[in-house]
């Protein structure tokens, strides 16, 4: 079998001594999209930030196409071909949306591509365009979650980590980003996707791991899991 | 009795030409707090330091004055990087008021050693320029190109803090640090990379100060509470602010001195200062 994208095996992590994270062990294959699910403080985001290196592993191992991650230093990751959307989208709110966009391009390799990548951007949002030259913090959250995510397209990823993308948006705009997700797959993007709003993220991805108090307790295909009684009484709520 | 006085013109012309040199050097101390979040209480110390550097390269050892311009702003820029890797860092994340200790016993450190390294005379690097006459009044060249040089130099900081890649990362940290691995961006570079603008912004100030005053070791005072005032008043880590508070500030202290006495023009400068602190505590143009 080839070598995954993404291999996390028995991670765990935290902040000082209170740990969010119990061996945490799963696989993201190239191109395909995986989702962890799981309630508030489930040690969802906590999980990202250990990917990202935003906070130390403190066991196991982080595996990127074969290569371990754990000494990578946290700037480094993104050389090596991951992007997050962090939480709360996290834009630089003084600054124009291009401007964030041209943060994103920051490494020297992505810098040589930023007017290609940011004309795909732009097609990809095309509101970013007329909205190219306003603050980003003064923008409503559906646009700034746009913003976000082709921030962390502009360098180039071969593997993008959304961190709650619907967290904070109204209805409408959460099945809009959700739309948003599945036409970045499309193109070839491999995402893994951290989201509370199940049922919505069940019909994006291929398969899901469920988070619970730090561990995994469930996983399996998107429909399995849609289907799996457990799941469809605690979190999609039918 | 006189419908227009020349020499309130002339005094309001020196003013503004103070203004530019005074947003330059408020300009170096807001980026580094603006930045870092961290005051260079002893700011004006190393600008002291690059008034020395430019006096013993230039009047001592005889080098061209551009050059030992050049080696002022090298040493004070250098002298940024030190300060922030052995003094700022350490206390980086720690309480504030230890960080404005510190760097208060930087300035002390510093003042002391320039007394014990140069001695307590006044030393002038002996240039004197002539004054522009236009009609009756008259303005020192000295005057003209200090402020002509500031706002060359401001706004060459300006367009790199707004066009580059690097100066975009300096803007972005100062608004979220923690996101900045994302992006690829290693802080502790940045700092650094900060620290020795800003430490260039004092050598460069350095330079058109020695031009005007004597240098000793304690000039520094004369600079150093007034660059800090200019920044607060315009909202601390504001940029912009501290620019239009330099104007102000400069006004005041050359028509206050034009209609009483210089010493008076900066009894209303600081008593404006005071009063705006009540009207306006965060700075003219400083979020809350």
């Amino acid at each position: 079998m080839a070598t995954p994208m993404l291999e996390l095996k028995n991670v765990t992590a935290g902040y000082g001594s209170f740990q969010a994270l119990f061996g945490v062990s799963l696989t993201v294959n190239a191109g395909e999209a995986v989702a962890v699910i799981g309630p508030n403080g489930a040690g969802k985001s906590t999980l990202l930030r250990a990917i990202s290196k935003l906070i130390n592993v403190t066991a196991g191992e982080i595996v990127l196409e074969g290569r371990r991650l754990n000494d990578v230093e946290p700037h480094r990751i993104i050389e090596l071909g991951l992007s997050q959307v962090p939480e709360h989208r996290r834009l630089f709110p003084r600054l124009t949306v291009e401007e964030n966009l041209r943060m994103g391009a920051y490494l020297p390799a992505a810098r040589a591509k930023f007017s290609e990548r940011l004309e795909m951007v732009y097609g990809l949002f095309p509101r970013m365009k007329e909205r190219r030259h306003q603050l980003a913090g003064t923008m409503s959250g559906g646009e700034q979650q746009m913003c976000a995510i082709g921030r962390a397209l502009m360098s180039g990823p071969k593997l993008l980590l959304l961190d709650e993308p619907s967290a904070g948006l109204a209805p409408v705009i959460v099945q809009s980003i959700f739309e948003l997700v599945r036409k970045i797959r499309k193109q070839g993007y491999t995402v893994m996707i951290v989201e509370q709003n199940v049922h919505q993220v069940l019909k994006v991805v291929d398969r899901a791991y469920l988070l619970e108090v730090g561990k995994i307790k469930a996983s399996g295909t998107a429909q399995e899991l849609l289907a799996s009684d457990e799941i469809q009484k605690a979190y999609v709520g039918l | 009795m006189q419908v227009f006085d020349i020499f309130l013109l002339e005094a309001v012309l020196n003013g503004i030409l103070f203004g530019g040199v005074l947003a330059l050097l408020a300009l170096g101390l807001n980026l580094i707090f603006g930045v870092i979040d961290v005051v260079w209480i002893c700011y004006a110390e190393l600008m002291m330091l690059g008034m020395y550097t430019v006096y013993f390269l230039h009047k001592v050892h005889g080098l061209p004055l551009f050059v030992a311009f050049a080696g002022a702003i090298v040493v004070v820029s250098a002298l940024g990087v030190v300060l922030h890797q052995f003094v700022i860092r350490p206390v980086l994340n720690g309480e504030p008021i230890n960080q404005l200790l510190v760097t208060g016993g930087v300035l002390t450190f510093l003042q002391a050693a320039a007394t014990l390294m140069f001695g307590i005379e006044f030393r002038n690097i002996g240039i004197s320029m002539p004054s522009l006459m236009v009609g009756e009044i008259s303005l020192p060249w000295s005057r003209i190109s200090a402020a002509l040089t500031a706002l060359v130099a401001m706004l060459a900081l300006y367009l790199f803090l707004k066009k580059t890649y690097l100066g975009t990362a300096i803007r972005a940290i100062s608004q979220d640090r923690a996101i900045m691995p994302l992006m690829g961006v290693a802080p502790a570079k940045i700092y650094l990379l900060t620290s020795a603008i800003g430490g260039a912004l004092a050598g460069l100030g350095a330079c058109l100060l020695v031009l005007q005053y004597d240098v000793h070791p304690a000039i520094g005072l004369s600079f150093g509470p007034l660059t800090f005032m200019v920044c607060v008043l315009g909202g601390l880590g504001n940029m912009l602010g501290g620019f239009i508070a330099a104007f102000i500030f400069a006004q005041l202290i050359s028509v206050g001195g034009f209609y009483f006495h210089i010493e008076w023009g900066y009894v209303m400068a600081f008593g404006f200062f005071i009063v705006m602190m009540f009207a306006r505590p965060q700075g003219l143009l400083g979020q809350k």
